[in-house]
């Protein structure tokens, strides 16, 4: 199937150049889509969707009978990355991690990124993901961050930036891994063709990442999960299944004498590296959250004794809080001495003179965020608001501008996916996954989320969002 | 093994047998019906008593025991807890929550069942005039699921847990099979001993594939010698006594006793009731009435199922109400 009439509309197109000619990246897939009859292609994207079906790929499965399994749509034109053009992600994402990680060190210890004032300490010390009974810890071998799920985007000129760090506990590695096995099927001679390098293996380097948190030789590793409503189930069950670690709830476990112990059908049984699926706050009733059904009464206590490893650490949340994603620029600068590799999208914060300037000035091309609100309340889209809107999201601004950041617009970079007649362009967001043990190490793969709707950027699952595998080539 | 796992899989074995059993009660009344004569209205009421469901379906269809009522009942209802659609959920619902202790193919094909299942649904199969291939690919499907577990399951405690729970589950299903025949009338009590009678019989012996075995070691079709078969044979696989001495032995392979005595509650009941049937003769079966003899052992299989739970899978929570309770 030619693709015919493919209009990038002013996008930053991964396949195509503006003059229309094929990126050299994509050449041989071309070759192999010239030649495959259009009914042949819809044959191979019906089955892909069968298979995940089969599979039981799926997410949002509720306890109600009615309840509706849906799967991620996986579209299947790869999204394809030239090894010169990874080299940078990999570079720039290692020297991100490494250096928030120092961060974190330092603002539960010493303190001295706050005491230089480099960082507002107040910006630090008043986030409610400032964890308190962290002060003063140092995690196992010195790692806080162990698993990130970085959110990139290509701007129009062709440049990746930052979006979100996700230092929690980012999830969609497993669709990465999935998507892989089932586009294989649907292209099973293109990946040597290309040479697209593998993703297997991350299972692997997951488990010996976790084995490396413990000075056991053969310690034994839970993944800590919510439990089979979460939506990310599948994804708990499928890493738990792929280490062949236990999978646990907190119901499973129980803390005695500082150590954490699993119920089994042979009494109690020492567990000593977690991998944890639930958030900070839901992990400890004692410490944090009293409320919470989750997690494990007294597993700080445990850990703060040293008798557990958790990845990742609790406590790493309050580093990719929206007003501290700004400082990470400075952050590599001040700790490493060294220029950011990947841009962050440019922030103006409102706390300083001459941003706040240029914000009140250019309100309306900005997006203007409260930087402890989540979820897009609080928020201005400047070329969509109107002028009513500007004015009062200025006198905000000038009356609290500790609370306010602004960004530019981005577009995002759109990679050709089927829709139901033909091919266009679509936006695409990355996110590729880093493990921080004896090493830190970028998997040659990543999440590539896709806007189905056209003209759409929004990319997230809930809102018709699909997914592409994602093609890093040697 | 963690405990709530043990529990998952115990339950993935009871409720993948119960799916089968629930298909094969329907393909045993269709048979028997076949061979009614002409003037005789079938009988669909006794699968629903045998079964053991009946307060569940007069609640929600009263008397009308129409065949079509009956196999949407036994087979799709999910207002039936225990009907092919639930069991097949509940099924796959265990092996959700502990997908990571099953092999990949396990799980896909246990999927694929229910989504077929779910799908014989959506298609009206009980409106069909004879919906028996439906019931025959459930069957065949759980067959597979069980020749994959032979032979890809490692023999260490998670395989004991789930065959423990697919032998009591079926130990239970062959006793009420049974009692199906118990149930249906016969036109007059002249009738027993005449052809008809032992036609049902016949039917009962195939639906639980059981017929030609049953020939090659007994010969002639006899109620008395059908029920040894059923109930005491030593080495036949469906017989109530060769699945309670295999769930026995998947108890001290648990538990790492020699299978002397009894190590706990669990194998102290299993133990009775095993060494009961390994003694009664079918003249004790027939004086106690088949039928109370049948209720009876029912009773105790719940019995057992209740000292298992509490062996192995209570455990000491820190959040009591988070445990689901299956049966």
């Amino acid at each position: 199937m030619q693709i015919t009439n493919y209009n990038i509309e002013g996008n930053y197109d991964e396949m195509y150049s503006a003059d229309g000619s094929c990126r050299p990246h994509y050449e041989k897939f071309q070759a192999f889509l010239n030649k495959v009859p259009k009914r042949k292609l819809a044959q191979l994207q019906f089955s892909a969707n069968k298979t995940q079906m089969a599979m039981g790929m799926t997410f949002n499965v509720y306890h109600d009978k009615q309840g509706v399994e849906k799967i991620l749509h996986l579209d299947i034109i790869p999204r394809i990355i030239p090894s010169d053009e990874w080299q940078k992600v990999e570079a720039g994402l290692k020297q991100r991690i490494y250096a928030l990680n120092l961060f974190l060190q330092d603002i539960y210890n010493e303190g001295k990124i706050l005491k230089d004032k480099v960082i507002p300490s107040d910006l630090i010390l008043k986030s409610k993901d400032y964890l308190k009974p962290c002060i003063g810890l140092t995690p196992p071998k010195n790692i806080w961050c162990h698993i990130t799920g970085t959110d990139l985007v290509k701007d129009k000129d062709g440049e990746y930036y930052v979006l979100e760090d996700n230092l929690r506990c980012p999830s969609g590695v497993s669709y990465m891994l999935e998507s892989r096995e089932i586009i294989k099927r649907a292209h099973p001679d293109l990946f040597n063709t290309l040479g697209v390098r593998p993703v297997s293996d991350y299972p692997t380097k997951l488990l010996n990442m976790l084995q490396f948190l413990s000075d056991k030789s053969k310690p034994v590793i839970g993944v800590l999960t919510p439990g089979v409503y979460n939506s990310a189930y599948f994804e708990h069950s499928y890493l738990a299944q792929q280490m062949g670690v236990e999978l646990v709830i907190g119901m499973d476990l129980m803390v005695k004498n500082k150590k954490v112990y699993m119920q089994t059908t042979k009494g109690l049984e020492k567990i000593d590296v977690l991998y944890r699926r639930i958030d900070d706050t839901f992990m400890d009733p004692m410490a944090f959250n009293p409320n919470s059904m989750l997690g494990v009464p007294g597993i700080l206590e445990a850990y703060k004794a040293g008798n557990i490893a958790i990845a990742n650490a609790p406590g790493t949340g309050v580093a990719d809080d929206k007003a501290v994603y700004a400082y990470v620029p400075r952050i590599i600068k001040y700790y490493m001495d060294e220029e950011p590799i990947l841009s962050n999208v440019p922030t103006y914060l409102c706390r300083e003179e001459d941003d706040r300037k240029y914000v009140l000035e250019n309100i309306e091309h900005l997006v203007v965020k409260e930087t402890n609100a989540a979820g897009g309340y609080g928020m201005l889209i400047g070329p969509k608001a109107d002028k009513e809107e500007h004015t009062k999201f200025r006198q905000l601004v000038k009356s609290n501008p500790d609370n306010y950041i602004a960004q530019p617009t981005l577009s995002l970079s759109t990679v050709p996916t089927i829709t139901d007649n033909a091919i266009e362009g679509r936006h695409v967001d990355l996110r590729p996954y880093i493990l921080y043990g004896e090493d830190i190490e970028v998997i040659p793969g990543a999440l590539t989320r896709v806007a189905l709707k056209k003209g759409s950027l929004v990319v997230n699952s809930s809102q018709g969002g699909g997914s592409k595998d994602t093609w890093v080539l040697y | 093994m963690l405990s709530r796992v043990a529990n998952s899989i115990y339950w993935l074995g009871r409720y993948s047998e119960r799916a089968e059993n629930y298909a094969r009660f329907i393909d045993v009344n269709f048979n028997l019906m076949l061979d009614l004569p002409q003037d005789l209205k079938e009988q669909w009421e006794p699968l629903i008593q045998a079964t053991g469901d009946y307060p569940v379906f007069v609640n929600k269809y009263g008397l009308d025991f129409d065949r079509k009522n009956v196999i949407y009942f036994l087979a799709f209802d999910e207002d039936n807890p225990n009907s092919v659609l639930s069991s097949v959920t509940n099924a796959r619902e265990n092996a959700r929550i502990i997908r990571e202790n099953l092999s990949k193919e396990t799980w896909e094909k246990l999927n694929e069942t229910y989504l077929f299942v779910k799908e014989g649904k959506d298609k009206k199969i009980w409106k069909k005039e004879d919906p028996r291939a439906f019931f025959e690919r459930v069957k065949s499907a759980i067959l597979l699921l069980y020749g994959l577990a032979d032979s890809t399951v490692a023999r260490t405690e998670g395989w004991y847990f789930r065959q423990l729970g697919q032998f009591l589950e079926r130990a239970d299903k062959t006793s009420r099979m049974l009692d199906v025949k118990y149930h249906i009338l016969l036109p007059s009590p002249q009738e027993v001993g005449s052809p008809l009678d032992f036609l049902h019989w016949m039917a009962l012996l195939k639906s639980v594939t059981a017929f030609n075995t049953y020939r090659r070691l007994y010969g002639n079709i006899d109620p008395s010698s059908v029920v040894e078969f059923l109930v005491l044979n030593k080495y036949f696989p469906r017989s109530v006594f060769y699945c309670l001495k295999a769930a026995e032995e998947c108890l001290f392979k648990i538990s790492g006793s020699n299978g002397q005595g009894f190590s706990n509650s669990a194998e102290k009941a299993m133990g009775e009731l095993r060494s009961r049937l390994e003694y009664d003769d079918v003249e004790d079966v027939i004086k106690s009435g088949l039928h109370e003899y049948l209720d009876d052992l029912q009773f105790k299989l719940n019995q057992i199922s209740n000292h298992i739970d509490t062996n192995f899978f209570q455990i000491k929570d820190n959040f009591e109400h988070q445990i689901n309770y299956q049966g």
